[in-house]
Order: structure tokens, then C-alpha cells, then sequence
């Protein structure tokens, strides 16, 4: 219909060619650059040893040198596992705080909002920042924030730990920081996921006799499907992105234990200028996104076809 | 039978709010705890305190640490910068990522399709996959070490274009036929009808933007030499990074640093929430 009442006042059905690249090539210009041109060396610079600094000697083609390389290189390896680990602790713990929060924000009760603006708030904190209070929060003497919780919990029988130096600690404390920043961004999502419930579900499900539990479990759930979806799939790849908060507190230490994809990629790229390197290591993250992505829209894309 | 009904809703409420209230610590009480401390001025007080109630109420009101900040380090200079690259990345990208939109959105072009596709495609490649590609580009461009180098490569974003043609498309065409039978051309079009009715979206894609850009860390840190041209997070962890480390010092330089945003966040809360809550709609 709207394209036929468009055809109807002639002066639309033109090309429009000239005035539709004035609007748009300034923003295609801009993609083609700064995304697409560097995407695309990415994948010429990983099949090469370019440096970052051009050395005497030429750039050489080194096939599938920097990528047999990576699978040997420990470092690199250990940042694999931590971003999976990564994935599969906080994804499953931040989702499911993430609803549990918006179904108690989404009860008529007062002061309901101030509450929301609470959860949300450290979404509104950088990252930079987060990560400074909660080096203070780790800190190691008998005396520091988390370490005085603990004892008192553990009625003394946990001492005090060096909580970002402990390379068995470090990324678990790296994971807590990253949940209570980021966690307020999914609840939003799922809040307004939540509110396009339909209320007559509820309706139906209380005649049928459905207590509030049951309700959550049959009507709720079901009904976030695309919602959840959603949350666990791009808070999957923003777990592949974890980067600031390990450049703050620990730099990938201790023993590399909280090393990860992208701050590797940012010490072999730009620390000891290997490009070619880190491009073979941007690839592989490249890749891992990509699938994700393509598990996401498949998921998505049944579902509406189901409806 | 009906009294204790009541008595359990008012049971359930109450434990409602019990679960609220210990979640909210939970989300306030680092906040809290670092302006509180950036008042104090004796590090070893601080120290002593950091484990105890006067993380929350302070000892004693000293803006000896915020005195430090503006002395030992240029925050206005790093805060300025930070001002300027993310008002700059905003500003022109409202511009011309809804310019390309519009354009995909209503005007019949030949490769029109195409670059739609095109743009869909790029929403899946996130930042951190072509930062260490670029750098090399801007390098060859001899770009480091400026604002042009943090403000450029992000100008146009494809999420947002995606943004700006979902809402294009769903406002109705009567107004702009009627502008085109007045003789109006494209571009007063786009000024004088869409950019007003598209108010929403312009402001949720403003305030996404600065959500992800304002605290960017890595393409600074690789690109900016010095404080001349640093951000406020890259500022902040080159100062404050190493030991030792003087928490009044930096809880002071976090609290000058968050203010702003935390503020911009409480005056438009409502619109924050939309925002994200609309970034949900992109699978």
C-alpha cells in the first residue's frame, strides 16, 4: 500500500540518483574508510609479517604462519580460555540478575522508579572508573572493603585475600565488577520486554488457578523468549570484548590469568608493533563474533517464521 | 480469612522491598563510598577507614584532593577533551548517519538495496575486531596524536543508521507529499519534516553513543601521545594506574569525571531508559 500511494504522486517514482548520494556518501565514505578498509587489511595483514613501524625489511606473505603460531602461543591460548570462561560464567549469572531485577522493578510498588535509577546507574559510570572503585574495594590488607565483608560472613575463617593479585582470584574479581557495571543495561531490556506482555496472559493464567511462581514459569518466560535471546547472545559478544577493566586493575597478570583476546591483540598490535600478529588474532575474534551473530539472527529468524 | 490475606500481601510487599533496598546497596554503595572518600583528605585515615561505616559518612569535609587534581594534573584539559571528542563524534553522526538513512528510507536510487544490506552487514563487526587495523590506517594517514584521530572513524555507525531507518520508515508520508506538491525539495524536506517529527530517535541514538564512546579506553590510549589530546579514562589510568596509589587522589579525579555524566543521566533517566530499551529491538 505505501509504496503504490507513492507511485500515485508522480514525482516520487523518479530516480532520485543525484540528491540520494548527496545524502548518502559522506556517511557510506566514512564506513568504507574507517570499518570496511580496515576489516578488509585485517585479513590481508594476518597472512603477513607487517609491522606497525615499517622495518628494512619489506612485508613478506607468511601464509598460515601467525596462525600456527597463535594455536602454540600459550598466551594466547590462555586468553582463548578466559574469554569462553568469561562467557559461560557471567553470561548465565547477568541474565539471570538481569530478569530477576526487572520482574521486581516491574511490581506496582512505590518508589519503584527510584530503585530502577539505582540498578541503572553504574551503566552511567565509566568503565575506567568502575574499575578504580573496585580496586579499592579489592584492596589486600585486613582492613579492605571485601576483605572485612568476608571475614565477618565467614565468621573469621576467611583472611584476607589479595584478591586482584591472587592469580586464582583475579578474574572471578574481574567478573564481579563486570556484572554489578554492566547488569543495569540488560534489566532495562528486559523491563521493557516485560511490559509488552500482554496482561490478559496473566488474566487467564490466574483463573486457571496459576499461583505467581507458576505464572513467572508459563506465561513470563515463554513470552521473553526473543527478549532472553537477545540479552544472552549480545552480552555473549560483549564478554568477547572485555578490555578496559583488564587494562586497569590487572593488565593481564597475574601469570596472565585474566589475560584476554582483546588486550592481546592491543599488546602484540600496538605495544610491540606486530600487526600482522594481532590481525590474526582479530580474525579468529572476528570469527567467534560472527558465529554468534549468525546463531542469534537463525534463533530469531525461526521463531517469527513459527508465528 | 480476609484479614489474613491482607497480612500476607503486607508481608510480601514488605519482603519486596526488603530485596529492593539490599540491591540497591549493592549498586550504590561503591558509588557512595568514592565520593565520601575523595573528601578525605589523610590517606592514612583512609586506610584505616576502608573496610568500616566512614567509607559512608564522612570524617571530615576536605577538598584538599580535588585541590591536588586541578594542581598535579590538567583535568581541565583531559575533561575538555573528552567534552570535545564525544559532542563532535555525536553531533556530526546525528547529521550524517540520518542523512544516509533518510535517504535509504525513502528515495528510489539504484544501488539503494545494496548499501542497506551493506549497512546491515556492518552492524555485526564490533569495534575491538579493527582496532589494531586501523591504527595502522590512521597511522599511514599520519593522523596520530590529534582529536581528528578519536572523532572521524566514528562519525558514521551503522547501528545508528539502522537506528534512524527503522524510525523513517514507520512515520507516514502524507507530509512530505504534501511538501513535494509545494514544490519542497529533499533536503527541506528532511529539515523541515523528518528531523522534527524524529525527535525520539535522534535522541536515543545521542544518548547511545555517548553511553559507548564516553569512556573508550583502547583507540586513546593507542593513539593519543601525552596529555595534550587524552581523554578523561585514558587520563585517568595513565595518572592514577600505577602505585602507590593515593585513593583520596583518585577518588577525587573519578568523582570530578562521573559528576557530569551521572548528572546528564539523572535530568534525562527517562530517555536513557528508552534508549536502551529500544537498543533491544535490533536482532
Amino acid at each position: 500500500m505505501a509504496t503504490q500511494s507513492s507511485t500515485k504522486s508522480g514525482g516520487w517514482r523518479k530516480d532520485e540518483g543525484a540528491i540520494a548520494w548527496l545524502f548518502t556518501s559522506p556517511a557510506l565514505i566514512l564506513l568504507l574508510l574507517f570499518v570496511v578498509l580496515p576489516f578488509v587489511m585485517a585479513f590481508i595483514y594476518a597472512f603477513t609479517d607487517q609491522r606497525l613501524v615499517p622495518g628494512p625489511n619489506p612485508t613478506k606473505f607468511v601464509a598460515l604462519r601467525n596462525f600456527t603460531r597463535l594455536l602454540a602461543d600459550k598466551r594466547f591460548l590462555r586468553a582463548l580460555l578466559n574469554n569462553f570462561t568469561f562467557v559461560g560464567v557471567v553470561v548465565p549469572i547477568q541474565t539471570t540478575l538481569a530478569l530477576l531485577l526487572a520482574v521486581l522493578i516491574n511490581q506496582k510498588l512505590k518508589f519503584v522508579n527510584i530503585f530502577r535509577t539505582i540498578y541503572f546507574s553504574p551503566v552511567a559510570i565509566t568503565m575506567v572508573v568502575v574499575s578504580v572503585v573496585w580496586a579499592f574495594l579489592y584492596e589486600s590488607s585486613p582492613n579492605g572493603t571485601i576483605n572485612r565483608f568476608m571475614n565477618i560472613i565467614t565468621f573469621g575463617l576467611l583472611g584476607p585475600q589479595d584478591w586482584l593479585g591472587n592469580p586464582k582470584l583475579a578474574f572471578p574479581a574481574i567478573m564481579l565488577l563486570s556484572i554489578w557495571q554492566g547488569v543495569g543495561f540488560q534489566m532495562v531490556i528486559f523491563l521493557a520486554g516485560l511490559q509488552e506482555i500482554p496482561f490478559s496472559l496473566y488474566e487467564a493464567a490466574q483463573i486457571d488457578g496459576a499461583n505467581r511462581i507458576q505464572q513467572f514459569f508459563n506465561v513470563t518466560l515463554p513470552q521473553l523468549r526473543n527478549t532472553t535471546i537477545f540479552v544472552v547472545l549480545s552480552t555473549t559478544i560483549l564478554a568477547f570484548q572485555l578490555y578496559s577493566q583488564v587494562e586497569v586493575l590487572t593488565r593481564g597478570g597475574p601469570q596472565n590469568t585474566t589475560q584476554t583476546m582483546i588486550f592481546y591483540t592491543k599488546v602484540m598490535g600496538f605495544e610491540q608493533g606486530k600487526i600482522g600478529y594481532a590481525s590474526a588474532i582479530t580474525v579468529i575474534f572476528f570469527v567467534i563474533v560472527l558465529g554468534i551473530s549468525l546463531i542469534q539472527r537463525t534463533v530469531l529468524s525461526e521463531e517469527r517464521s513459527v508465528d | 480469612m480476609r484479614s489474613s490475606l491482607k497480612w500476607q500481601k503486607r508481608v510480601a510487599t514488605t519482603l519486596g522491598y526488603i530485596a529492593l533496598a539490599a540491591l540497591g546497596f549493592f549498586f550504590l554503595f561503591p558509588t557512595i563510598a568514592m565520593m565520601v572518600l575523595s573528601l578525605q583528605a589523610d590517606e592514612v585515615q583512609i586506610a584505616k577507614d576502608m573496610g568500616s561505616i566512614f567509607m559512608f559518612i564522612p570524617r571530615s569535609i576536605s577538598l584538599q584532593n580535588y585541590q591536588d587534581v586541578f594542581s598535579r594534573v590538567d583535568f581541565g584539559r583531559a575533561f575538555f577533551n573528552s567534552i570535545f571528542v564525544v559532542t563532535s563524534i555525536i553531533l556530526v553522526g546525528l547529521v550524517v548517519n540520518s542523512l544516509i538513512a533518510y535517504s535509504l528510507a525513502r528515495m528510489q536510487w539504484k544501488g539503494r538495496n545494496l548499501v542497506l544490506s551493506f549497512v546491515v552487514a556492518l552492524m555485526i563487526i564490533p569495534f575491538e575486531a579493527i582496532a589494531v587495523p586501523l591504527l595502522k590506517v590512521t597511522n599511514s594517514f599520519g593522523w596520530l596524536n590529534s582529536y581528528h584521530v578519536q572523532i572521524i572513524p566514528f562519525v558514521a555507525d551503522a547501528f545508528s543508521i539502522f537506528l534512524f531507518y527503522q524510525f523513517f520508515i514507520g512515520l507516514p508520508k502524507d507530509l512530505e507529499e504534501a511538501a513535494l506538491v509545494d514544490g519542497a525539495g529533499r533536503f527541506r524536506m528532511y529539515w523541515q519534516i523528518i528531523v522534527p517529527l524524529s525527535r525520539p530517535v535522534f535522541a536515543t541514538v545521542a544518548i547511545l553513543q555517548f553511553i559507548f564512546k564516553w569512556g573508550m579506553l583502547l583507540w586513546p590510549l593507542m593513539v593519543t601521545r601525552g596529555p595534550e589530546f587524552m581523554p578523561l579514562p585514558l587520563a585517568m589510568n595513565t595518572l592514577y594506574g600505577q602505585a602507590p596509589f593515593w585513593w583520596g587522589d583518585r577518588f577525587a579525579f573519578a568523582t570530578l569525571m562521573t559528576l557530569p555524566t551521572l548528572g546528564v543521566f539523572l535530568a534525562f533517566q527517562k530517555w536513557f531508559v528508552q534508549s536502551v530499551a529500544t537498543s533491544g529491538v535490533k536482532g
